[in-house]
């Protein structure tokens, strides 16, 4: 770990400011998981902007009945609001899916957004990462890739996001709000995050010196019939090789409108839509459900370790699927 | 006087260090401090092989703080230039490694060079800086393609039995038979992962040597930094009270011993390494093993054909040799006999001894090889263990000193519902997951070697042992405690327990499941003779009194093959979409002599368990073959299994008695546990899902 200076601005515009100003600065939250990374040498921040004095660990309503989620909320609160457990049943199962109490306790809602690949050639500075030293190569595309993206990946990069918060967050159609140098501006959670491209350093579309304000959470119809699946190597304390949030709005068996997002299959949470164009006006089924499971990896490509996630991944999505049908939580 | 509440030997003692541990009292090698101590942090090698043309400190340099880089050109030269001085007692025959020998690397993460600075931080942020420039070599590490470069290894390393020889006529026999199967299996390199990671504190005084460690045996330490270093024995010493977990990575000295002895001559001062958990992946591990294994019976289940040939790792400097194929010549009888044990020579860092060495690899492949013998005979899998029950080792055709084996199959059997199990595999269900019901059978040598202790009574009526043993974490200092207890008529809280300290009486690695039997031994005999001369004069005990007391074993030929054993039933659930594996019940019986404090024995059972989980569906250190390098390098992603993973575990302990073994009947147990739990839980997979897997670990790709 190499010395930083550390900022502790007590609002977001001097926050803003702070990072602008000092050289090659980094917003810290929680810092679960920038600490470790700066430990292992992958980032080398030279200063740091502790966010802990802000005003942003709030949860309360958001515009149009929908719910505001402060973006230095920790999980742990975030997982266990009554609002969010009521509402927005399918947040707060994969959020307590993910890490452990240790951590969510101390992980920031924006830090979760913001947290990046756990691709071993990534953490490991011995090898090629084309995201950790852009033009190094991807030590990944013939190495050891079980755990790597088969949809949206290019020859750059082939990393996946290993946020569970996330993948609920774009089924639920969340918007992150941003403030900057520039003001402030709203951005879809599925636009948020982009693909490697041939800049696979760049995990969001964050702007240089923008901070996140909150989560918006639009007013939900999926409350009753959603399910997060988590499929992993180990109970607790494994990033997904494979998870679904899955929701669904009914009348009667009829599918009004459903959500289906991946995590684990690509750099970034994956909304499938045409899946869920599929289901729109059908009856559930569990056919039905395998189906649009199958329409999930029409397009996808394994690298060797990884194969077994194209067989996976649909079988997922219709086990998540069966589920919220359900209506289990569990 | 007795106290009512006896608690002597078979009592279910809390640990007498819990307290310690559990409020931070107990100090680990990486705590203690010294005045104007240094911190030192190891740089570590990016390639498997080749050489370090350039070493760039320059940058490191500069940080503030920074006293010095070591590396191979500048360091101390005070290290012995002979081989045999490098040998620790556990070490395999060949080329012990010596860090910051020379230039030359020999496996990815070999230490390259020390950075030494007033704080860790400073240390490791000029690691960090410091440049080595490689000349790269070519280097082999995967385990299949080098094959053809195995060879029969020499024997020679402490613990290590050859195969047995051969008998009959198997190859030939085993071409005709009916009733056969002839199946490979591999299992992967793993990790020891204590959560303690080495640790060492080095401190020079004139010429003697002092450091605070990581080791399961201080002794085998003091040894191994008098021949090093070139010393005296008196001119060093080891301490080492307390080890947070070590699977068999302390068994031998690591790098940063002999580095942080290096330094602290180097900077003329105290020096503290500890190595990261990156770097616990950079020395010894349990060697990846290829085993086939081709039994035949007659249509009874009757053995008659039995080959296990297996192939495992080594380096290319040590012939590291472990006890794969030997285990089920002591476990059925079969009249065509044949084990075959070569090496691979692989540019990893030499495999080192992890619980169960040799047992936990060789008895899985021996068990899962049985269950698939069970179909293929069509016998339940009990009952194939059964019919080829024997009273006599068929390997050395002596009588066992104790075999409770029957027992702990008709027990374990009972307690788990073996009977409810229906023998067609995908036949079973429960709530919509696949339902699969396993077992195995465990063995595990009872190993027995001398120690000496001295036993001390207080005038206060208290009494304290002392011997330089070591507690791994399994409960040594409770259960000597209750033996002297017992022989001195006082309660185990009336006795101090003082182990991991060179300077104290001598004591053999902790290891092999041998602690109990051979310190416990001498400890009682120890613990006898003291209260022997107290009561031929009791103003001893007013005054305090001690004695030192060497117990050997006996040198006569053996008349007994001395195993402990254990039955393990595994029940599973596999989710039919996901693939998901659920261990969901484990019932492991054990018969391993007497048994000293059940709830510690208990908790050694539980950790057994525990492992068997992980070694069938998780643990696994993965190499990048490309770079030849452990790639799985932390907690995260090297998994062992967390609590959701560890079912309703049942521990039942079979009443054994062993007069042969050594004087205090016990077999050890920190071994035997894990010993076929694996292959219980992969073929209970099998019986949920009829999909044979012969790679561990078992993980759902493998099931979808």
């Amino acid at each position: 770990m190499k010395p930083f200076s550390l900022t502790q601005p007590k609002d977001a515009d001097a926050a803003i400011q702070a990072h602008a100003k000092l050289p090659d600065a980094q917003f810290i939250g929680g810092g679960t998981n920038l600490l470790d990374l700066m430990k292992y040498g992958v980032m080398e921040p030279k200063s740091l902007v502790d966010l802990q004095d802000l005003s942003f660990h709030e949860i309360g309503p958001g515009s149009d009945g929908g719910l505001r989620l402060g973006a230095g909320v920790t999980n742990a609160e975030t997982a266990e609001h009554p609002k969010v457990k009521k509402d927005y049943p399918l947040l707060s199962q994969a959020i307590l899916s993910g890490a452990s109490p240790q951590l969510r306790n101390m992980a920031t809602n924006g830090g979760n957004l913001l947290q990046r690949t756990r691709c071993y050639y990534f953490y490991d500075c011995a090898t090629a990462c084309n995201k950790r030293r852009p033009g190094s190569g991807c030590a990944a595309l013939k190495g050891f890739n079980r755990i790597h993206a088969i949809l949206g990946a290019s020859e750059h990069c082939i990393a996946t996001h290993p946020s569970d918060m996330c993948v609920a967050l774009v089924a639920l159609d969340a918007v992150v709000k941003v403030r900057g140098p520039e003001g402030e501006r709203e951005i879809a959670v599925e636009e948020f995050h982009r693909l490697p491209g041939e800049n696979p350093e760049k995990d969001t579309v964050l702007k240089e010196s923008e901070l996140i304000l909150s989560i918006e959470l639009p007013s939900s119809n999926f409350s009753k019939h959603s399910h997060y699946l988590k499929v992993r190597d180990r109970e607790s304390y494994a990033f997904a090789l494979v998870s679904v949030a899955a929701a669904l709005q009914l009348s009667g068996g009829r599918i009004v409108d459903s959500r289906v997002a991946l995590g684990g299959v690509a750099h970034k949470p994956w909304r499938a839509r045409a899946a869920e164009d599929f289901l729109k006006n059908k009856e559930c089924d569990r056919d039905l459900f395998l189906e649009a499971g199958k329409l999930v990896v029409k397009d996808a490509r394994g690298y060797g370790h990884n194969d077994f996630k194209l067989e996976l991944a649909p079988r997922a999505v219709a086990e998540a699927l069966l589920q919220a049908w359900k209506g289990q939580e569990s | 006087m007795k106290t009512k509440e006896k608690q002597g030997v078979g009592q279910a003692h809390i640990r007498v260090d819990g307290k310690k541990k559990v409020m931070g009292q107990a100090r680990y090698a990486g705590e203690f401090t010294l005045d104007g101590m240094l911190y030192a942090y190891v740089v570590s090698s990016a390639v498997a092989r080749g050489k370090v043309s350039g070493i760039k400190t320059a940058a490191a340099e500069r940080i503030e703080g920074v006293k010095g880089v070591m590396t191979h050109a500048n360091r101390p030269s005070i290290l012995s230039e002979n081989d045999d001085d490098w040998r620790d007692q556990i070490a395999p025959l060949g080329r012990p490694f010596r860090p910051l020998w020379n230039n030359v690397i020999e496996f990815s993460h070999q230490p390259l060079a020390v950075v030494v600075a007033d704080t860790f931080e400073a240390a490791r942020c000029a690691a960090s800086l410091v440049e080595i420039e490689y000349e790269r070599g070519v280097h082999t590490t995967d385990m299949v393609a080098a094959r053809k470069d195995s060879y029969h290894p020499p024997s020679g390393k402490i613990a290590y039995n050859p195969p047995p020889e051969t008998e009959g006529d198997p190859e030939a026999v085993f071409a005709t038979a009916e009733r056969k199967i002839d199946v490979t299996y591999h299992t992967p390199d793993h990790h020891h992962n204590p959560m303690e990671p080495h640790a060492t504190l080095a401190h020079w005084n004139g010429d003697k040597l002092k450091v605070w460690t990581k080791t399961q045996g201080v002794m085998n330490t003091h040894g191994f930094l008098a021949g090093a270093f070139g010393l005296d024995e008196e001119q060093v010493e080891v301490v080492c009270p307390f080890v947070g977990g070590a699977f068999g990575c302390g068994l031998r000295p690591q790098y940063q011993l002999v580095l942080a002895a290096l330094a602290s001559r180097a900077f003329n001062a105290p020096v503290r390494l500890t190595l990261t958990r990156e770097q616990m992946f950079s020395f010894g591990h349990r060697p990846y093993t290829i085993q086939r294994l081709r039994l035949a019976a007659d249509e009874s289940g009757r053995l008659n054909v039995f080959m296990h040939d297996a192939d495992g790792e080594t380096s290319k400097f040590e012939h590291f040799t472990e006890t794969v194929v030997n285990w089920g010549a002591s476990l059925y009888p079969a009249e065509h006999r044949k084990c075959t044990y070569n090496l691979v020579p692989l540019d990893l860092y030499t495999p080192l001894d992890m619980r169960a060495p040799g047992g936990a690899t060789g008895v899985h492949a021996l068990e899962c090889a049985m269950d698939e013998l069970s179909y293929e005979v069509g016998v339940d899998p009990l009952q194939l263990r059964l019919i080829n029950y024997t009273e006599t080792d068929p390997a050395s055709g002596l009588p066992f000193s104790s075999k409770e084996l029957k027992a702990c199959y008709q027990r374990a059997a009972d307690s788990f519902g073996w009977s409810r199990r229906k023998p067609e595999p995908r036949s079973m269900t429960r709530d919509g997951k696949r339902l699969g019901m396993g077992m195995a059978t465990g063995i595990w040598e009872v190993m027995y070697m001398g120690a000496t202790v001295k036993a001390e009574w207080k005038p206060d009526g208290t009494a304290v042992i002392s011997t330089a043993s070591a507690d791994i974490g399994t409960g040594t200092y409770t259960i000597l405690a209750q033996i002297a207890a017992e022989e001195l008529d006082i309660s185990t809280d009336q006795v101090e327990v003082r182990l991991g300290d060179s300077s104290l009486p001598q004591a053999p690695i902790e290891g092999g499941s041998m602690t109990a039997a051979s310190v416990g031994s001498a400890v009682k005999k120890a613990s006898s003779q003291l209260r022997k001369e107290l009561d031929e004069e009791s103003s001893r005990r007013k005054s305090g009194h001690s004695v030192t007391v060497q117990n050997q074993p006996g040198e006569e030929e053996e008349t007994h093959a001395k195993y402990a054993h254990s039955a393990s039933f595994a029940e599973v659930e596999i989710h039919p979409v996901t693939g998901s594996i659920r261990v969901s019940k484990l019932v492991i019986a054990v018969a391993a002599g007497k048994i000293l404090n059940p709830k510690t024995a208990r908790s050694q059972i539980l950790g057994c368990a525990t492992w068997g989980i992980g070694m069938a569906l998780q643990e696994e250190s993965v190499l990048d073959q490309a770079y030849g390098r452990f790639m799985n390098h932390n907690l995260a992603e090297y998994h062992v299994p967390v609590n959701a993973d560890v079912p309703d575990t049942e521990v039942i302990f079979v009443p054994e008695e062993d007069k042969e073994v050594n004087p205090l009947g016990v077999k050890g147990l920190g071994e035997v546990g894990m010993v076929g739990l694996s292959a219980a839980i992969v073929n209970a997979v099998y019986h949920a899902t009829g999909k044979r897997v012969r790679h561990l670990p078992i993980k759902l790709d493998s099931l979808l």
